[in-house]
């Protein structure tokens, strides 16, 4: 799956929440108060269903969830070690 | 699409009923007044492999698929509100390991969560802190080889007696969760009595009084003890009371089938007054919904779609709700009669109550629902322009 394929993947999921269109690719969702913790699940199962891949306690870092960038390189990489 | 019970589903399911009309019905009532839940049955739950039924084979569980494992609690529920709640929390802390606990910490704790040798409490609440429950009072803070954890928690149920706690506490600020072990210094219970339903729930204060917990027993990463195992947790609690008041009002279903076919006025059995049938036919309409919703949700559990953790609260709203209203159309139904303890429907109806409260109340369901709403409907006009 090429990174665009996430990418475009991720944006269709992330608009049932947001306006994704108006979001930059590095723009900080959580920072923005755009998502809360129902979304934080939602994400980690759509991440692990659509890439068929396990979210792990080490994942847990808003680093990795905090933008789309950010989600776009955990799926990248845990798509690669999988 | 077809919305059918599988036979191993349905062989299970008789095996639940039979199980609860032999070990915990004819005996609800006692536990009820007693406000206890003897060690002899907690036990036999685990025997039936119930305390460990989602937790994985590998850990000595039953691996139990979500449907079924709803038929469980629907079960249990119809049986003892107050039992659901032991298979509630307990599950709740065997559901965040499994999903965020480390390897050893699934090495030490499943096993015996699974067997029922330890019992799982959780402990999100706190005497100022309830639907607000990101914002905890209970501090930890970090030193170089272990937290030192100070708080105080309410309205734990079998707090009396669970052995591992997992306690949500602000560590640098952020909700983080951490296993708590009850022989750990520092650590104490306080019964909690004559609540006005889960009154054999066993429920608890839990004094947490700078008590050292090895680092080890951080779960997951500090910052995300509210948003991802508590979330994870509250999931699995809702999903399991959502299945409860299934079973909790079709015990008043069948209370009530069952008076209004024996009592007579004026002249002829109450199953013959319409206004009676009117009641009755609501309950059978509002228990069949509320089971699909369920149904809905197991599916949705069954394949990790994201949609579960809306459809959960759906479920767990529409059943809470439902619950209630026709514990109080059971008890009305009995008149007087509904309103002595020689009847279970008073029960019910003290019990139904707390379904609405317990893991998340009506109104943060309402808000989850709402917001979700407003969300799809927004996305489908952006959609459609």
């Amino acid at each position: 799956m090429t990174a665009d394929e996430i990418t475009e993947k991720t944006k269709s999921f992330l608009g049932k929440f947001i306006k994704v269109e108006e979001i930059q690719a590095d723009e900080d969702l959580f920072a923005a108060g755009l998502l809360n913790s129902l979304f934080a699940m939602q994400l980690v199962l759509f991440v692990e269903k659509e890439f068929n891949c396990k979210v792990e306690n080490d994942d847990l870092d808003l680093k990795n969830f905090n933008s789309i960038n950010a989600i776009v390189g955990l799926i990248t990489r845990k798509i690669a070690t999988a | 699409m077809q919305i059918e019970l599988t036979p191993q589903q349905i062989e299970q399911q008789t095996y639940f009923k039979t199980f609860v009309e032999e070990y915990v019905i004819p005996q609800a009532k006692l536990h009820d007044q007693q406000q206890h839940t003897p060690p002899e049955l907690i036990q036999r739950l685990a025997q039936q492999g119930y305390l460990g039924a989602i937790i994985p084979k590998e850990y000595g569980g039953g691996e139990m698929e979500a449907i079924t494992f709803g038929l469980l609690c629907e079960q249990i529920g119809r049986a003892s509100a107050s039992l659901l709640s032991l298979l509630t929390v307990h599950g709740m802390v065997c559901q965040s390991i499994m999903r965020w606990g480390s390897a050893e910490q699934k090495q030490q704790w499943l096993p015996k969560l699974a067997s029922g040798e330890i019992i799982g409490g959780f402990g999100l609440t706190e005497p100022n802190i309830g639907s607000d429950a990101k914002s905890v009072e209970s501090v930890a803070i970090a030193h170089d080889d272990h937290y030192q954890l100070t708080g105080h928690k309410k309205w734990i149920s079998f707090g009396q007696v669970a052995d591992l706690f997992l306690i949500i506490a602000q560590c640098d600020n952020k909700p983080t969760a951490f296993l708590v072990e009850r022989k750990t210094a520092g650590f104490s219970t306080k019964p909690i009595n004559n609540l006005l339903g889960f009154r054999s729930a066993m429920l608890a204060e839990l004094i947490i009084d700078n008590c050292m917990i090895q680092k080890q027993n951080l779960v997951g990463r500090i910052g995300f003890g509210f948003s991802h195992i508590a979330g994870t947790a509250l999931d699995h609690g809702r999903y399991c009371v959502a299945w409860g008041c299934v079973g909790l009002a079709q015990a008043c279903l069948e209370a009530s089938l069952h008076y209004t076919k024996d009592r007579k006025q004026f002249g002829t059995f109450l199953s013959n007054h319409q206004l009676i049938q009117h009641i009755i036919a609501d309950m059978i309409v509002q228990i069949k919904a509320a089971r699909l919703l369920c149904y809905q949700a197991g599916c949705l559990k069954n394949s990790g779609d994201p949609a579960l953790i809306m459809e959960t609260s759906i479920a767990k709203y529409f059943a809470s709700q439902m619950v209630s209203k026709i514990a109080d159309n059971a008890v009305q139904i009995h008149g007087a009669n509904g309103c002595s303890d020689e009847y279970p429907v008073q029960r019910y109806l003290r019990d139904a109550k707390i379904m609405e409260i317990i893991e998340g109340s009506s109104q943060m369901q309402q808000i989850i629902i709402a917001k979700y709403g407003y969300q799809s409907f927004l996305r489908e006009m952006r959609k459609n322009h």
